[in-house]
């Protein structure tokens, strides 16, 4: 690894200025957000407020209208979504996107595709690199089903996974091309309460086990409170509040924004 | 007329007996030591040459009529395949692949009709271009990786420039060489060493090979701009490729300077070269280099973007040159089938690479199975036994008209397959050699405990 998430003096990311305009609508404004390393961060905000928007153009997927992104102190605007992933940067996807028709194991390993470390030539001649770095690729995957305990469905279909499983096969497929910063989004979306608290351990667990920043989108108000350190909050494209979540609990604005003018004042 | 039933059922029987021949091939290759392989590759390859060659009283076991069909379903199996890396593997919806086909048996036939004529320009211009180009797309490539958000227009203006002076370059080369060259081809009466058998050979495996060159730097050419277009779109852009190339096959002697390809009338007098052992060989490199790269880093890259190719740009995955590489490499492969096609009836007319023809390896793809190199293969050569041979044969007793009915019976039985599997044939299921290596699971012994619900 070229960049180290402790020692770099600069942010992990670091938003200034950040604006999405479809056409007339402007999905996001003048978005600020500053993520340090090893930190837990939260986005939430009511539905529309512009919370996968903003993921998007982190990885790559829009381009922004204006604003800047650094990951780690490099620009990313007008990169490629590859080359922002090669960077450093993963994401999972509030409605899942696996590779439905392919394997568990297959959906883990197309993440090391970029540092397989075989050419093209070597793979139709089956070298002897090509043996040696494949299985490596192949155990590296295997622990990573193991981890979140998916090693025994490894042949599996991925589509045809229940829901929670899925959720994590996509957290495991994002961790395998290893990032620094993962951006989860709604990762508790449509699980069980049961499945939520696993849920929360297992992303505390991999932040520490792989010694990773984390940013994530949730509505489900017991986890961001639960696991997050410091959340920001939008609506209608814009950040109303930032802070602990505590801080962010009492804030009249937020609670505003969630039910509605007058609510602040009845709570 | 009645229906020879005895002929019938011998025709039923071998072919059933090829298919098992296909499938015992993919079996043999599929064995873990090369012993076993190798006894496969050779004990395959012998069993159809003796069905060929070896005389039984006045007959072979495989007739000319049979041994005709044998090569154009390896021809097909070949195109197919690379038709179905392309749209089964890649989700890459593509009627170009007949165009590509074409080029590879125009390009494979005017290298080995020029050097049976005492020209050697044919191989030595189309030879020095190939690897010219490859160079120019090599370095140009490295340029523009230097640089990001290159529009994809201005990087195909480098590319073809850069190519189309490469072309010439090789043009002006070819024509010194084969000055160089032409004492050594001797004169009718008493042939040059360049005209000897072993050389002839030599130059059919090169025409054959740069066939598939030809067609693959073409192809990157086209596919650079229009790969960018939207799957749809994408299909429609290709339909015109093959009609484009259709034309100018047609007018080939007029538009094109090749005078020797005839137009519209075909071109005749081609070296006929293709045996079973080049078939067999060609269609083998093929299917190997096919199934080596699909069970790889490359083919999950390649399958990821038909999966969902947003998820595939956040995997780190360069969707634009995945889609490149897979086009480039299918289209390598109809070059090839094109190459070998060419040098086996010694004839091309251009209603050959007509783009109603053209559909024939895409509802062999999608018969087969799309993303199923075993069902591609059973389907080309199910496809050219079944509707080619066995119905042509039958109907073709019942009057001199019925063969006509065949292509009723294609549209019932593809409407039929559908309605039954949708699938395809095969699915995506492989067998033996094609089937993806079992990964056995793995010890939890070095893993964390991870938490648990």
């Amino acid at each position: 690894m070229v960049f180290s998430a402790g020692n770099s003096p600069a942010p992990t990311l670091q938003i200034e200025g950040l604006t999405k305009r479809f056409g007339g609508l402007r999905a996001v404004g003048n978005f600020d957000l500053t993520v340090q390393p090893g930190e837990l961060a939260g986005l939430i905000g009511p539905n529309g407020a512009g919370k996968t928007t903003v993921f998007n153009m982190i990885s790559g997927l829009y381009v922004p209208s204006a604003g800047d992104i650094r990951f780690q102190g490099i620009s990313t605007i007008g990169m490629e979504p590859f080359e922002v992933t090669r960077l450093g940067i993963g994401r999972t996807f509030q409605n899942i996107r696996l590779f439905p028709s392919l394997s568990v194991l297959d959906n883990v390993r197309i993440a090391y595709h970029t540092h397989a470390g075989y050419r093209m030539t070597d793979a139709i001649l089956r070298t002897a690199t090509f043996t040696q770095r494949e299985r490596e690729l192949t155990e590296r995957a295997q622990d990573f089903l193991a981890i979140f305990n998916l090693d025994r469905i490894q042949n599996e279909q991925a589509s045809s996974l229940p829901y929670g499983e899925q959720r994590r096969v996509e957290i495991a497929r994002a961790l395998a091309s290893s990032p620094r910063l993962l951006l989860l989004d709604e990762p508790a979306a449509g699980m069980n309460p049961a499945e939520i608290v696993t849920l929360m351990e297992l992303i505390h667990f991999i932040r520490d086990r792989f010694d990773l920043t984390i940013l994530l989108i949730e509505h489900q108000m017991r986890v961001v409170m639960g696991i997050c350190e410091y959340i920001t909050v939008m609506d209608f494209g814009e950040v109303i509040a930032r802070g602990t979540p505590k801080e962010i609990q009492t804030n009249p604005k937020v609670i505003e924004a969630y039910l509605g003018k007058g609510a602040a004042h009845a709570a | 007329m009645s229906l020879n039933v005895g002929f019938l059922i011998i025709t039923v029987l071998k072919i059933a007996g090829l298919l098992a021949w296909v499938y015992g091939l993919l079996w043999g290759l599929g064995q873990r030591t090369w012993a076993a392989k190798l006894v496969t590759v050779v004990g395959a390859f012998a069993v159809i040459q003796l069905a060929i060659s070896l005389p039984f009283g006045s007959v072979t076991l495989f007739s000319d009529f049979d041994s005709g069909l044998l090569f154009q379903a390896c021809t097909m199996a070949m195109v197919a395949l690379g038709l179905n890396l392309i749209y089964g593997f890649n989700g890459q919806f593509s009627l170009g692949q007949w165009g590509f086909y074409g080029i590879g048996a125009y390009a494979a036939a005017d290298i080995t009709y020029r050097w049976t004529n005492d020209d050697a320009r044919g191989l030595l211009v189309v030879g020095i271009g190939v690897i010219l180009i490859g160079l120019v797309i090599l370095v140009v490539h490295r340029f523009l990786s230097q640089y990001t958000g290159v529009p994809v227009m201005s990087a195909f203006t480098l590319y073809l420039f850069g190519s189309i002076a490469a072309g010439a370059v090789a043009v002006a080369l070819g024509g010194a060489g084969h000055a160089a060259l032409a004492p050594l081809f001797g004169t009718k009466a008493a042939p040059g060493i360049l005209q000897s058998p072993v050389v002839i050979q030599l130059v059919f495996f090169l025409a054959v090979l740069l066939a598939g060159a030809v067609a693959a730097e073409i192809s990157f050419l086209f596919g650079l701009p229009v790969l960018s277009l939207g799957s749809d779109y994408f299909g429609i852009a290709t339909l015109g490729f093959t009609i484009v190339v259709n034309t100018l096959m047609i007018n080939s002697d007029t538009i094109l300077p090749f005078p020797e390809m005839k137009g519209g009338r075909g071109m005749i007098g081609i070296p006929k070269l293709t045996n079973w052992f080049w078939a067999f060989a060609f269609l083998l490199a093929v299917i190997v280099v096919m199934r080596n790269m699909i069970h790889s880093s490359t083919g999950r890259a390649i399958m990821s973007v038909r999966e969902d190719e947003t998820a595939a740009k956040v995997m780190g995955i360069d969707i634009a040159n995945n889609k490149l590489l897979a086009f480039v490499v299918g289209s390598l492969f109809a070059g090839v089938g094109g190459g070998v096609y060419a040098h086996f009836i010694g004839f091309l007319s251009p209603g050959t690479f007509d783009f109603l023809v053209g559909f024939n390896p895409l509802i062999i793809v999608v018969f087969g199975g799309l993303g199923s190199m075993t069902g591609t293969i059973t389907a080309s050569f199910g496809w050219i036994f079944f509707l080619e041979g066995l119905l042509r044969v039958i109907l073709g007793q019942l009057g001199t008209e019925a063969p006509t009915w065949r292509f009723v019976l294609y549209p019932i039985a593809l409407l039929l397959l559908m309605l039954l599997r949708p699938k395809g044939l095969l699915g995506t299921v492989e067998w033996g050699f094609l089937k993806a290596p079992w990964v056995p699971m793995r010890s939890r012994a070095e893993a964390n405990t991870p938490p648990q619900a």
